[in-house]
This record gives structure tokens, sequence and C-alpha cells, in this order.
């Protein structure tokens, strides 16, 4: 019940948001909410740690750049096309990656993703080092996305959608069946589960909402760039996860806009010139997984836990 | 410091008895955001020193202008075309910044200029060097100030060309900056009768350039042009001494070479590279004069990026003393109705595609033996005058050029 | 494209410098694999730890008035037992965990290490000079080849096969291959399997400062020179399948070939042949090449 009350206060939250704050550094706060809760589906759920999940959100950054820019056909075309893409990609590296497990995955999603990444920088669509620009904000059912409150109601309906299809996901029996895998795989098995398709289900899933967030990103801030896929922006959205507490379902949600908040303050605070953030980012990784596996949402789910069981 | 308070005093007074009709300074400060690169690749040649120098102006001008305070902000763009417009539009936004000073990489100076377009704030663009920024992609608030790919091309190009080296081969960054200056360099190489052999694409960045200087010794071309920036260039060099390239007779031409370059590099490795740069600090007194300030405030002397920066927000301040407004259209048409004549830009003037035309200087790298202190780099070869150096509006893409 | 168009002493040039870069893949990949065996972690700061090696070098030289020679063998041992503290500290704390805390630990390590880097000397590199005696080039008829990077390569498998001797031939070898098997079992036979785990990290961490400090006098010392590289490496070990001592060092050398080779043909795939490569090889022996099927 506390449960439900409590998105309620959230989402009252994030309608009432664009007031006090500035409405573009909130959607960029959305993207990347929802691109760590795309990647905690397979980490905190299937428990797969994929370290390339940038690749699935820097191409459909692209894709969706391309569609409206190029090809001129409506936003939600591109956004579509854009997660479409994912997916397909998501589908290609989850049938490579998912023939092995634990570490090995993890460093296989890298590679792939790095090999995804050098595609990219060479490749004529992405414009390479200069990145996809002046990409068209366009317009929704009459609604002229250009205008930045619009665009935030639109891109928050899709976040809250993106999270809803997370929720109902993990919360279904296939996700019963995923969480299963996590807990011991080879009973899963036993059971008569075709466990690689489960996996492999959760992988495009999960990349095509990390696809969906990279477009959605490419429409906010008009513009898809190499650094939506490199290999530091699929360990920051593991460092997101962690740091919420990966296995819950608010917490990518929380963490990311924490560290998307640390990185925007390091970047003009005077902190930051001394204190650059990828070595703030880095002692919280260590700090994280030294004393504090469960995250944010995690502790404190535990905390209620106990508190509970003690009155 | 004297003189430019005074200038100061004098543009105040100017206005004053101009009657001062539309003295309209938004939100009571002048407002300047520096993005550049803080700790990437491109840190040394732009990065501290870039706000050190607009630190500097900022003390010169006294702290205001049109007696109006003025405020610094400045940011980390990682070379990152995303953090960059981010943090512009925020800044436009939310900071009410007027003017976006230095954009180390092509890539985030397009970026903010495409947000300037819609929010008309001025652009001053020091560190980025693709020639689009004012060809194709010009921009009416947007300024590019000390260098572009093109000059690069005619500077080094054809000097090299002139000296004998007909035929070339290069060594190119596959990324759009790379790509532009190669075909640049190329356009001018081939206008003065030389031939291109072939070009190998390094990925961006690259730590081991020996294969492709391998490649580029077998090509038997007579100029290896290096068509890449910063620890590219640094480390293509490095292979190329290490490969016998200039002992087997073929001779390197660093297209982008600043400063800091060489000197990370050392003059036994660097000697004898020939380049192009808009600014030297060794160059006259005045060069010297402002450069030694530099050097005492930070501890190295100026890049050219740095220099062009302070250059570039004292012409913008004393475009608002003028106009007495920080209206970015306004500003901008003042400042190109002034001719640019400072210890960094000779003969400089900004004409309407926002190209800041100067003379550009041809340098050859000294040999140890000749260098007589610290950073004792550079020999002028020969001033490059600011209309030979660049574009000409004739052959100008860009739709603000109005065509006879 | 067209490859009877190039000449085969350039494809042989080609070559030899693939294997020079093929060294440095072989001393890496090692001391990943060595380190992957005993603790079941991925060294994510493998590639910090190399540029360590390289600036450890350079403050030498700067300050100590080490010269290279001492700086090959007193470099690895102070990352050495800059790792072991690391593992003492820090690592050792998650050896009950699941094995991806490891990697993430590390990964964060490599985060700071190089962020700290980047602050204090920022990353256009500092030169520095190779040694007087092996200065100056070899002909060997279809190309230059420097002295120095015909060192690297001796240097490397020098260093690569003793390693596999000693752990394949002594004793000490012996306990860490049974403590790769089974660590609980020679624990009880009372051998100190805490000390072990570190002394073998910090092995491993020692070999990637010792290829740093050969990588040094090629490469610009600077922050960012190990960031890119551990990826490179991380294919490698997957190709050749962890664990594998001698697995490691042939698909080093072997990939090294391969990538110099693709720069003759086709240079613009040169960054991606080994992540192809890796690719098929999932496809058709998910251990990797020299793994076993566990």
């Amino acid at each position: 019940m506390y449960q439900r009350t409590l998105y309620f206060v959230l989402c009252v939250c994030l309608l009432l948001a664009p007031l006090a704050i500035y409405p573009v550094f909130l959607m960029k706060m959305l993207c990347f909410a929802l691109f760590a809760c795309a990647f905690n589906l397979l980490l905190g759920y299937v428990g797969l740690l994929s370290f390339g999940h940038a690749a699935f959100f820097g191409l459909a950054a692209y894709v969706t750049g391309h569609v409206l820019k190029v090809l001129e056909l409506p936003t939600i075309v591109g956004l579509l096309g854009g997660t479409l893409a994912a997916g397909l990609l998501g589908l290609a590296v989850g049938l490579l990656a998912i023939r092995r497990q634990g570490i090995y995955f993890a460093m296989i999603t890298l590679a792939l993703a790095q090999m995804v990444y050098f595609f990219f920088l060479q490749a004529d669509f992405t414009g390479g080092e200069n990145g996809l620009q002046g990409v068209p904000r366009g317009s929704f059912l009459g609604l002229d996305l250009q205008d930045d409150l619009n665009l935030y109601y639109f891109v928050l309906a899709i976040c809250i959608g993106g999270f809803v299809l997370v929720y109902r996901t993990v919360h279904s029996p296939f996700g019963q069946v995923l969480k299963a895998i996590r807990e011991n795989e080879p009973r899963a098995i036993s059971l008569g589960y075709e466990v690689d398709r489960y996996k492999l289900l959760a992988f495009v899933l999960s990349a095509s909402l990390a696809g969906l967030a990279g477009a959605l990103k490419s429409v906010v801030l008009q513009l898809a760039s190499l650094s939506d896929a490199h290999w530091h922006a699929s360990g920051e959205v593991v460092l997101m996860t962690l740091l919420g507490g990966m296995g819950t379902m608010l917490g990518p949600v929380v963490g990311a806009g924490t560290v998307v908040a640390l990185q925007n303050y390091l970047a003009s605070s005077p902190v930051g010139v001394w204190l650059p953030a990828p070595v703030v980012l880095g002692a919280i990784f260590v700090v994280c997984v030294l004393a504090f596996r469960r995250g944010f949402i995690g502790e404190l789910q535990a905390l209620a836990k106990k508190s509970f069981n003690l009155s | 410091m004297n003189f430019a308070r005074k200038a100061g005093y004098a543009a105040v007074l100017g206005a004053l008895a101009a009657g001062a009709a539309q003295a309209e300074i938004s939100d009571g400060a002048v407002k300047i955001g520096v993005l550049t690169d803080m700790s990437g690749t491109y840190s040394d040649l732009a990065g501290p020193g870039v706000v050190a120098a607009a630190e500097m102006a900022i003390a010169d001008m006294g702290g205001k202008v049109a007696g109006k305070p003025i405020v610094m902000l400045s940011a980390d763009h990682q070379n990152k075309a995303d953090i960059a417009a981010n943090k512009a539009r925020e800044w436009g936004d939310v900071e009410k910044v007027d003017a976006y000073v230095d954009l180390v990489t092509t890539s985030t100076a397009l970026a903010v200029m495409e947000i300037a377009k819609q929010t008309h704030k001025v652009v001053l663009i020091s560190g980025a060097g693709s020639s689009r920024i004012t060809n194709e992609d010009c921009n009416p608030t947007a300024i590019h100030w000390t260098y572009d790919t093109y000059a690069l091309a005619k500077g080094t190009g054809s000097a090299m060309v002139k000296e004998g080296g007909k035929t070339w081969f290069f060594l190119t960054a596959d990324y759009a900056f790379g790509q532009n200056l190669q075909k640049d360099v190329t356009a001018v190489v081939e206008a003065n009768g030389g031939q291109v052999l072939g070009a190998v694409k390094h990925p961006f960045p690259a730590t081991d350039f020996s294969s492709f200087i391998l490649q580029a010794q077998s090509s038997g071309a007579q100029v290896i042009g290096l068509a890449n920036a910063g620890a590219d260039t640094t480390n293509a060099i490095k292979a190329a001494n290490e490969f016998g390239v200039v002992q087997s007779g073929q001779k390197l031409a660093g297209l982008l070479v600043f400063i800091s370059d060489v000197h990370s590099l050392g003059l036994p490795v660097a000697q004898g590279l020939t380049l192009t740069t808009g600014f030297y600090w060794d160059y006259d007194d005045k060069t010297r004069a402002w450069s030694k300030r530099f050097f005492e405030k930070t501890g190295k002397m100026p890049t050219m990026v740095q220099a062009g920066v302070y250059s570039s927000l004292m012409h913008y301040f004393k475009a608002i003393e003028a106009t007495g407004s920080d209206d970015g259209p306004t500003v901008v048409k003042q400042m190109k109705a002034t001719p640019v004549e400072d210890f960094f830009a000779r003969h400089g003037k900004i004409r309407e595609d926002g190209r800041m035309v100067h003379d550009m200087y041809l340098a050859e790298v000294k040999k140890p033996a000749e260098s007589k202190q610290p950073w004792d780099y550079y020999k002028i070869l020969r001033v490059i005058p600011g209309d030979e150096a660049y574009l000409p509006l004739s052959e100008s893409k860009c739709p603000l050029v109005k065509k006879s | 494209m067209d490859f009877l168009n190039i000449p085969l002493p350039a494809i042989l040039a080609q070559l030899v410098v693939g294997l020079i870069n093929g060294s440095f893949y072989a001393l890496l990949s090692l001391g990943l694999a060595i380190i992957f065996g005993l603790l079941n972690i991925i060294n994510f700061a493998h590639g910090a730890q190399y540029m360590l090696g390289a600036f450890v070098a350079w403050f030498g030289v700067q300050y100590l008035g080490v010269n290279y020679w001492a700086a090959l063998i007193l470099v690895p041992l102070t990352v050495g037992a800059f790792g072991m503290l690391l593992e003492r500290t820090l690592l050792s704390r998650l050896y009950r965990e699941d094995h991806l805390y490891g990697l993430l630990l590390t990964f964060g390590l490599a985060l700071i290490i190089e962020g700290v880097f980047v602050q204090l000397y920022g990353v256009s590199g500092k030169p520095y000079a190779t040694p007087e005696s092996l200065r100056g080039a070899l002909n060997l008829g279809f190309m230059f080849l420097p002295k120095y990077r015909a060192w690297v390569i001796v240097a490397s498998l020098v260093v690569c096969l003793g390693s596999w001797l000693i752990i394949e031939r002594t004793k000490l070898g012996a306990y860490l291959r049974a403590g790769t098997e089974n660590s609980q079992l020679l624990q009880a036979f009372g051998v100190n399997v805490p000390l072990m785990i570190t002394l073998t990290y910090g092995f491993g961490v020692a070999l990637a400062a010792f290829a740093g400090v050969l990588a040094a006098p090629i490469f610009q010392v600077s922050p960012k020179m190990g960031s890119d590289l551990i990826i490179v490496v991380f294919a490698v070990v997957v190709i050749g399948g962890m664990g594998s001592i001698l697995g490691s060092i042939v698909t080093g050398l072997g990939l090294g070939l391969v990538e110099g080779l693709t720069k003759v043909i086709w240079p613009q795939a040169s960054g991606t042949v080994i992540f192809v490569i890796m690719a098929i090889v999932l496809l058709i022996r998910p251990a990797g090449l020299f793994g076993k099927e566990k």
C-alpha cells in the first residue's frame, strides 16, 4: 500500500518539477533513469552484468537522429526506429553474449560494444566525432515539442510508460522465471525452462528500452554523439544502478538522478576544478562495492524491513 | 592595463556623451561562459590556460564593462558535443549567459552554434579548427577567431610544395576534423602543382603509429602530412622519428601543431617541423609583453588558442562599451565594423561570415642548439597576410555572404 | 583493397610491427590470466596499472635519477607492491561475494587512478627517452626496425616464457596451479593461501607495470595510455580462454600479427578486427581457443 502512495507522490513531484528545476536537465535525468531501469532489468532481475549497454543507447540515438534529421519523418517514428534498431542489435549481441556467464558475459558485452563504437566512429551516418547535430524535435499530435515544457511532459509520459513496462515485466510470470534463473540457473534448467530463451528475451527487452532512452535523449538534446556509445557510458549506467540499488524498482531512478546531478555539479562548480568527475565516480564505485552493495533503495528497504520486524 | 582602463573610460564617456540611447545590459551584468577542454586530450593547448586568459581579459577591463560587472562562468565540455550543448543551453536559459567562449573541438563548436542560432547569443570560437564553422555551417553571431583548417592548409601546404615537396601522403585522424584538414590540404597541394599519392586513416585517438608510418614510408611520398591534432600528432611524430622517416629523406608536415605539443615532444624530436600558427609569443615586443604576463600567471607560454581567447574577449568587451548593449546581434555588428589590432591580431578584421581574418605565421621548429631559452621554439619563416591565408569570400558557401 | 598490389616488404614490415603490439598484448593478457586463475576476478585496473608503470618510470628519471634499466626491475616491484596493498586493503574484502564485484571495484579503481593522473599531469603525455644503447635502427632489408622495438619483442618473450616456466616447472607454480583448481584443499595442506593470493595479484600487476616501462619510450607516458588498450586485451583474453597461461601468451602474439596484417589490407578495420575474431571464436568455441569448458 505504502508503495502506491510513494509512486503517486513521486509522479506528482515529477509533474511539478519543471516549475522549480530547469526542464532540459530534468529530461536528461529522465532519459538516464529509463536507461538505468532498462539495465537493471538485466542486472537486477536476471543477474547478468552487461558492460556494453551504451552501444544500444548510442545506436538508438543515432538512428533516431538520422530518421528525424535526414529522412524528416515525425518524432514518434524516429523514436520507434531507434528503439527497434537497438532491439535488433540487442538480439545480435545477446545471441553471442548469453553463451557465457558472469565475468565472461561482462567482458564479451564490453568488447562487442567497443566494436560497435569503432563502427560508429567510422560510419558516415554518425558524423564521426562531430556527432549528429541539429536533430529537430518536431511535434506530436499537434503538440509543439520545440517548447521545453511540452517536450518535458512528452518525455515524462514515455519514461513512465517504460518504467511501468519494466515493472510489469518483473512482476509477471516471465519475471519470476528470470529471478529463478538469477538465483539458481541449473535448477531453472532442470525444471524444464529454456533458460537461454528467457535470457535472450530479457536481453532484447533491456536493449530496446535502453534504446528508447537513447532515442529520447537525441530528441531532447537534439544531437547524438560518440560519447553516448563509449564504454564510459556503459560504466556510468552500472554505477547508477549499483548506487541506487540493483534489483529494486526505484533504485536505478534514484541512482541516475544522483549521478547526473553530481556530474552536472562537478562540471561547473569550483570543486570540479581540482576534483574531476571520473575520480568522484570511481570513488563512489569503490565505496558502493565495499560498503554499500544494496544501494540507496536497497539499504532503505532493508532498514524498513528490520524496523517492521522489530515493532 | 592602463591603456585598457583608459580606453574603457573613453568608451564610457563616449557612450554618455552620445546620450547612450539604449544602454541596455541585460540582467545588470555581462556574463561570459568559457566552455573548454579542462581535462582531456586538448587541455594543455586550451583548458586552464584559456580560463586564465579570460580572467586576464576581465581584470584588464577592471572587472567592468559599460559600467556593469563582468561575470565569468567556466565548464569542462570534455570534447563532447552533448555536454557542450547541454551546458550552453542551461547557461543560456538559466544563467543568462551572453557569450560562449573558446570551444575546443569542432563538434562542440557546432553544437553550441546550433543553440546560439536559436537564442542569438555570441559565440567566440578559438580552439575548434574546422573551416566548416564559417563556411557551410556559418552562423550570424558566431566568430571564429584564431585559425582554421583552411589557413593551416594554405600556410603549411603551399610552403611545403614550394620547397619541392611535390608528392604527399596523409596520416589522417579518422573523423570530421582530420578529413576536413586533409581535404583542405589536398586542394592546396594540387593547386600548387603537387600530387597526393594516398592517405591512411587512423582511429582517433590512436596510440601506435608505427604501422601507419610504415605505410607512409613505403608510399615513397616526399611529404607526410599529419592531418590530426594533439596527442595523435605528437605520437605520430615520435614514431616517425623512430623509424627514421626524416633521415631517409621524407619530410613531415605537422598540419596542426601547437606550442604545447612542441613543448611536450622536446626539440630533439620536433626540430625541423614546418607549421602554421596564428600566434607566437616571441614574435615582437607586444606579444612578449602579454605572454610574459600569461607566463607569470600560469607557468607556461600561451598557445595560439589561449592568446586568441584573450584577444577575442577584449574585442567583445570593447564592442559592448561602444554600443552600451550586450544584445548578441548588436554587439556582433559592432565587432564586425571595428578592425582588430592588438598583440594577437595583425591587420585583423571580422568578415560577414564570422571569420576573423588576421596575419598567420609560417614557422619552423628550431634545432636544440638554436634555442636560447626555455620556450624558444619557433623560427618565423614568413608572415602570411590574412587575405591570403583564409578562404576568399568569393569561394565561400556561407549563406550570410552576399554574392554580387 | 587489392591484396596483390601490396608489396611483400610492406607486409613483412607490418607483421614485425604487429609482433611488437602482440608483445604488449601477451604481457598484459598473461597478467590478467594469472590473476583471474587464482582470484577469479577480472582486473579492470590492469590498464591503469600499466599506465602507472610508465609513470613511475618517468618519475624515476625525472626526480630520482633512476635510469631505464634500473626502472625495468624497480618499477614492477614498486607498482606490484602497490597492487598488493590494494589487494590486502580492498579486494580481499570481496572474495566471498559475487566475482562481478571484483570487476566493479577494479573498474572504480581504474577511474580514480586515471582521473588523478589526468588532473596532475594533463593528457598530452610526457616524453621518455629511449636508452642510449638502444637508439638507432636495424636495417632488415625490408624495413628499418628501431633497435628499441626489437628489444621489446625479446624482453616480453623472455618474461612471458619465464613466467610460464615458473608456473609450470617450479614448486611455487605447482601451488599456484593447485590453488587455481581448489584453494580450500590447498589451505588444508598448510599453504598460506591468502598470502599466495596477495603475491599472485602483485605479480600480475608487476607484469602490467613491466609492460608499462617497456611502452614508455615508444608511446608518450600519458594517463590515458591504458584505458582503451585494456579493452582490446580483454578481447584477447576471451579469445584465448581465461586461465590458460600459455594460451594467453600465444593468443596475444597471434592477434598482434593479425592486427598488423589488417593494417595493410584494410586499415579502418584494424580497430575492430580483434573484436570480430572474438565474436567468431565465441560462436565456434565459447570457452576460447585454449580454454577448458567448465
